[in-house]
């Protein structure tokens, strides 16, 4: 099966031999993807019983564990990335896990859905219904709690918490999009690298 | 089940320290040393596919096959033991041994003392499981292996797994510690004591010297291995199989007589238990495991896996066991991703408390065999001479009652 787009994008941001640790990494398809497209050595976090088994099968090294607990055990600056993707909205304390995130890896690789896209505004403008993410089709009231927010809204709370966006990448409906200006209202998922200095 | 068994198998001894003592943790000696082991499937060509599987309190040597090829006579983890089993014998050499202090062939209170020309009993000096491992390493010794592909085992299988990886890291490649813990905890020990003191309380135990004379101590024995069985069993599992059920009966009798099925249950598996085992061996097993503390000598848990962060771990518990609860395992897991070692761990989702690592086959099989395969690929290991690839079995008994007997028999 071919790997999803987003983690496509998220595989781009990865260098070959990189240790690598995947927050919240379900059946591991990304873990295996660079594992064997980019000599990784992977490590994954995942919280469901058959989300292990399927890493396990695919031969990775993974342990079950609550992303709400944080990353306590990890020494220091002990990946060169600490990879969430699509995981973001569903978290208690996303300022907490950034900052774990960049204690235990140099970088930070993001996905998330923008609620910010176009489509997202005009439904509430038109329909008077709370949006959809376009990229995460979860009505309001079938996750346990899910927080919407956009690519704007993320990049003014890193901001505030004292991170730094590096690479980004834009994707619509998986197609990525070379935007100037618009990223926010053209994007339906965006991906970043996070760090805590400054890019150059 | 003929076609995925070891088959007919026999146990083998191996004897070590008749020159020199063997020196024990406590300071005493022991010589000579007897161990009984089995081993299944073939070493290939650099011996680099050797498994160790370790048993708990009351297992042996026996882990697959039919022992003396009496096909009643089934191995103690026949289910994951196996050509195209989680163990798979086809591509691994599967070794098995009992450890010192054990009733099962091996040197412990019932053997004879050189010294006296009579068994040991209670001048059999107590063993840890740091002396039963290095006992271990010693029968690897001899079997030519430098390194094991992988140490595995449940309960105080898994506590020797640990011992292994800790103290002697450079002879593992990898370890699978199951249902198990890094320190006996005291509730743990204050089992143990109520299964000893039952022990003590029964006249015919005379202070350990009973090997001689017509009575044993098989009521204390009995009511040690009743108090086990509840700790190998959870409410859940106790509730499904028992209820309030009454054994034979139509109403209450009033009367101090078995009435309920789980009372029936544990009298029964009490006296059977006083057929097969000793009762100075289930006091100095359980004494062993109480000491275990891995923690202890080097100050944390981290320090103590410091050496062993090349090791790849499996670390599997499950929810429903109270005995060594998930945290346990947990904090075992902690303390090996701070040291930087490649750990795999799953809390496994069952409803047959302690059990449940003899009992949970497919989700075993899977785990394990998957885990197995990653180290041939990682390790590059190859298979011994004259293998053919084919599929991983899973359960091939879907009948629970099977397996719960089997379970019963050998926690």
């Amino acid at each position: 099966m071919p790997l999803r787009p987003d983690l496509l994008a998220i595989a781009d941001l990865v260098k070959p031999g990189w240790r690598v640790l995947d927050l919240g990494c379900g059946d591991g398809a990304l873990l295996e993807y660079l594992r064997d497209h980019k000599q990784v050595k992977g490590r994954g976090i995942e919280l469901s019983e058959s989300g292990v088994l399927a890493c396990v099968r695919r031969g990775l090294s993974v342990r079950q564990g609550n992303l709400q607990e944080g990353l306590a055990d990890y020494p220091d600056q002990s990946f060169d990335a600490v990879i969430l993707s699509q995981t973001l909205p569903f978290l208690d304390d996303p300022a907490m896990i950034l900052n774990e995130m960049l204690r235990v890896g140099r970088i930070a690789i993001v996905s998330f859905s923008n609620w910010g896209h176009w489509r997202c505004r005009l439904e509430l403008l038109f329909t008077g219904r709370m949006p959809v993410a376009v990229d995460l089709p979860q009505q309001w009231y079938e996750s346990p709690r899910r927080q919407p927010f956009t690519v704007t809204d993320f990049a003014r709370f890193c901001r505030q918490i004292g991170v730094f966006i590096d690479q980004q990448i834009y994707l619509n409906r998986g197609v990525r999009i070379h935007t100037g200006r618009f990223k926010n209202l053209l994007s339906t998922t965006a991906v970043f690298t996070l760090q805590k200095v400054h890019p150059r | 089940m003929t076609h995925d068994s070891v088959g007919a198998v026999s146990t083998q001894c191996f004897t070590f320290a008749e020159d020199e003592p063997f020196r024990l943790e406590s300071g005493e000696t022991l010589s000579p040393v007897r161990l009984a082991y089995e081993t299944y499937g073939a070493l290939n060509a650099d011996r680099s596919n050797a498994i160790l599987i370790c048993h708990a309190l009351s297992g042996s040597a026996h882990a697959a096959g039919y022992l003396d090829g009496d096909p009643t006579k089934l191995g103690w983890w026949e289910e994951c033991i196996g050509p195209g089993k989680a163990f798979d014998t086809d591509r691994f050499f599967v070794i098995c041994s009992n450890v010192i202090g054990s009733c099962y062939g091996s040197t412990g209170p019932a053997s004879i003392n050189p010294a006296t020309g009579k068994p040991y009993g209670l001048n059999f000096p107590v063993v840890t499981i740091g002396d039963m491992v290095r006992a271990q390493v010693k029968l690897i010794d001899h079997l030519g292996i430098e390194r094991l592909l992988c140490v595995a085992g449940g309960s105080m299988g898994g506590m020797q797994v640990l011992e292994w990886a800790a103290r002697h890291p450079q002879r593992v490649r990898s370890a699978i510690p199951i249902a198990t813990t890094a320190h006996h905890s005291p509730m743990l020990i204050a089992f143990s004591e109520v299964g000893r003191q039952a022990i003590y309380a029964d006249p015919a135990w005379n202070r350990g010297d009973y090997y001689d004379k017509p009575q044993k101590p098989d009521a204390g024995l009995a009511v040690a291995r009743m108090i086990g069985h509840i700790t190998y069993l959870s409410e859940e599992s106790m509730q499904m199989k028992f209820g309030r059920r009454l054994q034979g009966l139509e109403k209450y009798g009033y009367e101090f007589e078995t009435e309920f099925e789980v009372e029936s249950y544990l009298k029964y598996n009490g006296h059977k238990f006083t057929r097969r085992f000793d009762a100075n061996s289930y006091l100095y097993i359980t004494k062993a495991m109480d000491y275990f503390d891995l923690a202890q000598p080097t100050g944390s848990l981290a320090a103590a896996f410091a050496n062993a962060t090349h090791v790849k771990f499996l670390v599997i518990s499950f929810t429903s066991d109270w005995l060594y609860p998930s945290y346990h395992s947990k904090e075992l897991v902690s303390a090996l991703t701070a040291v930087g070692a490649d750990v795999t761990y799953l809390d496994v989702k069952s409803s047959w408390g302690h059990d449940a690592f003899l009992l949970e086959v497919d989700t075993m099989t899977h785990l394990v065999g998957s885990f197995l395969d990653r180290l041939v690929r990682e390790e590059q290991v190859a298979p011994p001479v004259g293998y053919t690839p084919r599929n991983r079995l899973l359960s091939t008994s879907p009948d629970a009652r099977l397996r719960t007997q089997l379970a019963e028999t050998l926690a």
